[in-house]
């Protein structure tokens, strides 16, 4: 305990190190696929129920309804996993900060809270208009983290991050709990949606976001050049010609959807965005070219396996996407620090 | 040096002067100590005064002390003794628990963000009272014990993977396992129906509403045994506050530093399975107390100053909004976040953190 701190801290201080044995990406994206083809199989066949698979295409099958509602739910977990792995991504990329996470930042913290005051009190009800609230909520509160983070001699150290999105989340779930204990119809609507779940949703409120979400995605998987370039720092990205300010802009704008569309469809969960990448990047590397995609593969995979697994675990009840999500986060987050990259100064 | 030739009597004048400058220099703190815990005593008996005997329902003084003394007057002595005096008096309570555990662990963590509620501590207490409280039906002293063993655990945890250097780290490991205690606390709020929905949504904030007289006395008698250990421990407390080496150097012990950690632990939990996690007083208290007190940390001064957060904010909360009755965390996270992106802004922590 006492002696082996300094010493790792000295092994692991070069960041981006080549880790010992890494994957072809052919290999890692094929993987990826493939897990996520074994998540989307189980979340339809496990369940307090198991179904046969072909209850799915076979309409007179006395199952098919349930099998419907699972298809739908896989389906939304598939896109909120996504949005939430590469929103996380590009968050990290763009702050250069190994911590960033859409739900450590309080990005999700701020699109719920703009959801709660839109149901509460301009009696928002329309899902599209949902959209929209959670997106003013998401760039707010990015805007606003970035900002305060910012100020200061020593500019948005992961602290100072990290600390203004704990501080931005306390505030707002303190006025959220305000709004929703005045409003008890709102907290019916709300209370399971704040712990993060894709369950009892269908199909057209994951229509509904989607184009939101192919927009983000685009946006943040074509800047990977910008991510790669943004790596080497400010300066010499600006020598290499590039106007820093608008990358970010656009760059922001993409984490805004992605977050944003994710929250308003499952709830703010967190960890995710922050676990993800990681495990990626140890695999292939830090080129967003290749972490970008592979990232999102792996957050659908993650989301919709953390779904099932949530399912079984406490049976009869079901353990919701957000708190499964936290369980297999929060130790990734744990060992990030303790392996002391976030421990020197500079990162 | 014609100075060391002049006659004895202007040496013995300067020696005298000499002393009253040193009386002066020591006596300027010490007044300045006694004027803050003076005047927030003062402000704490006016704030709880005003959230005993005003508000929507005035109570005059003298009804006050004929209804301590057992005359029941219709009305009155019901929205006294089962209203305003539990809430008042557990807030006065509260707060002084969460006051000093957090000036505690402020000061031998020596870092203005490692206070209980920001590094987990207190969400640790909460999420294992509501899980005892919500899906196993526990009440009263068994509530208390097991929110005691989750805010250990928390602590322990914080401290095992953060080193034992702490800094950073140790806010940054804190940081996420408040978030994943968060989670565990929303996770029991989906579990249960809706009237105690309304409770467990409490836990996540605090609140001395609705509080029985035995769960009071708990907290006050567990205040009573602790408190006397933290001032007689807390004798150290300035050494530890210049490192860890330092302190060792000057005779003190690390073990009494990680006593004053575990009181502190303790301390906080058994506010929290009284109040919940009223948030940010822990946070608040320590440096406000500090700030007044000229720089100096001062236990007893964040004890008052917790108490007067609570018992004040409490009162806002109770009439801001008419016919609601607001949990006291709304009040004190509304006004503690600013607070601390207010520290954050001004470069302190950057550089009593790095």
């Amino acid at each position: 305990m006492t002696s082996t701190p300094v010493l790792e801290h000295g092994a692991e201080a070069g960041h981006g190190a080549t880790p010992p044995h890494r994957l072809g990406t052919p290999t890692v994206a094929a993987l990826l696929v493939g897990a996520v083809a074994v998540a989307c199989v189980l979340s339809v066949v496990v369940g307090a129920r198991s179904i046969p698979l072909a209850a799915v295409w076979d309409g007179s099958h006395p199952l098919h309804n349930i099998s419907q509602a699972r298809v739908e739910r896989t389906l939304l977990g598939l896109a909120v996993g996504a949005a939430l792995a590469l929103a996380g991504a590009v968050l990290q990329g763009l702050t250069r900060n190994p911590l960033a996470d859409p739900g450590i930042l309080g990005i999700n913290a701020g699109a719920s809270f703009a959801m709660v005051v839109g149901l509460s009190v301009f009696g928002v009800s329309e899902l599209r208009d949902f959209l929209w609230v959670a997106f003013l909520g998401a760039a707010v509160a990015a805007v606003l983290v970035h900002v305060i983070a910012s100020v200061g001699r020593d500019g948005a150290t992961p602290m100072k991050l990290a600390i203004a999105g704990a501080a931005l989340t306390a505030a707002t779930t303190s006025w959220t709990t305000g709004v929703l204990l005045v409003d008890r119809q709102t907290m019916e609507t709300f209370r399971y949606w704040q712990v993060g779940t894709i369950g009892g949703r269908d199909l057209s409120v994951l229509l509904t976001g989607a184009p939101f979400l192919l927009v983000g995605a685009a946006l943040a998987l074509s800047g990977a050049r910008l991510l790669n370039t943004l790596a080497l720092g400010d300066d010499l990205a600006r020598g290499l010609g590039r106007r820093t300010a608008i990358d970010r802009i656009v760059l922001g704008v993409a984490v805004v959807l992605l977050a944003g569309t994710a929250t308003a469809l499952a709830g703010p969960i967190a960890f995710v965005g922050l676990v993800v990448p990681h495990a990626v990047r140890a695999l292939v590397g830090s080129d967003h070219a290749r972490l970008l995609p592979l990232s999102a593969l792996g957050g659908a995979a993650l989301v919709v396996l953390a779904d099932t697994l949530g399912r079984v675990v406490l049976p009869p009840s079901e353990v919701q996407v957000g708190v499964m999500a936290a369980v297999v986060g929060v130790p990734v987050f744990l060992l990030l620090i303790r392996r002391g990259r976030s421990g020197s100064g500079a990162l | 040096m014609t100075d060391m030739l002049t006659p004895t009597g202007t040496a013995a004048t300067a020696d005298v002067d000499a002393l009253e400058v040193v009386r002066a220099a020591r006596r300027t703190p010490q007044r300045r100590y006694a004027l803050v815990i003076g005047g927030l005593s003062v402000a704490l008996f006016g704030a709880f005064a005003a959230r005993v005997l005003l508000g929507d329902y005035t109570i005059t003084v003298p009804d006050f002390f004929r209804i301590l003394t057992g005359t029941d007057i219709p009305g009155a002595t019901y929205i006294l003794m089962e209203s305003k005096l539990p809430r008042a008096v557990l807030a006065l309570l509260a707060g002084v628990a969460f006051g000093v555990a957090g000036a505690l662990f402020q000061t031998t963590l020596r870092n203005p963000l490692a206070s209980p509620d920001i590094i987990g501590v207190s969400l640790g207490a909460s999420a294992t009272a509501v899980v005892a409280i919500a899906l196993w039906g526990w009440q009263g002293l068994p509530v208390s014990g097991v929110a005691v063993l989750g805010a250990i655990s928390v602590a322990l945890v914080v401290r095992l993977v953060a080193g034992p250097h702490g800094g950073h780290r140790l806010i940054l490991v804190g940081i996420g396992l408040a978030a994943a205690m968060q989670s565990v606390i929303q996770y029991v709020f989906t579990r249960v129906d809706e009237y105690d929905a309304q409770l467990v949504l409490r836990w996540l904030t605090g609140s001395v509403n609705g509080v029985a007289w035995p769960t009071i006395r708990l907290l006050a008698l567990v205040l009573a045994v602790l408190l006397p250990v933290t001032w007689w421990l807390c004798r150290s407390l300035r050494a530890t506050e210049l490192g860890d080496d330092t302190a060792a150097g000057l005779g003190v012990s690390r073990t009494r530093s990680e006593l004053l950690l575990l009181l502190g632990v303790v301390l906080v939990a058994v506010g929290v399975a009284a109040a919940g996690p009223i948030a940010f007083v822990s946070f608040l208290a320590g440096p406000i107390a500090r700030a007044l007190n000229g720089g100096r940390t001062t236990i007893l001064g964040s004890a008052l100053a917790g108490a007067l957060i609570v018992v004040a904010a409490d009162y806002v909360a109770d009439y801001l909004i008419p016919d609601t009755n607001l949990p006291v965390g709304v009040v004190t996270g509304a006004v503690g976040a600013p607070f601390l992106l207010w520290l954050l802004v001004r470069g302190r922590t950057g550089r009593r953190a790095a």
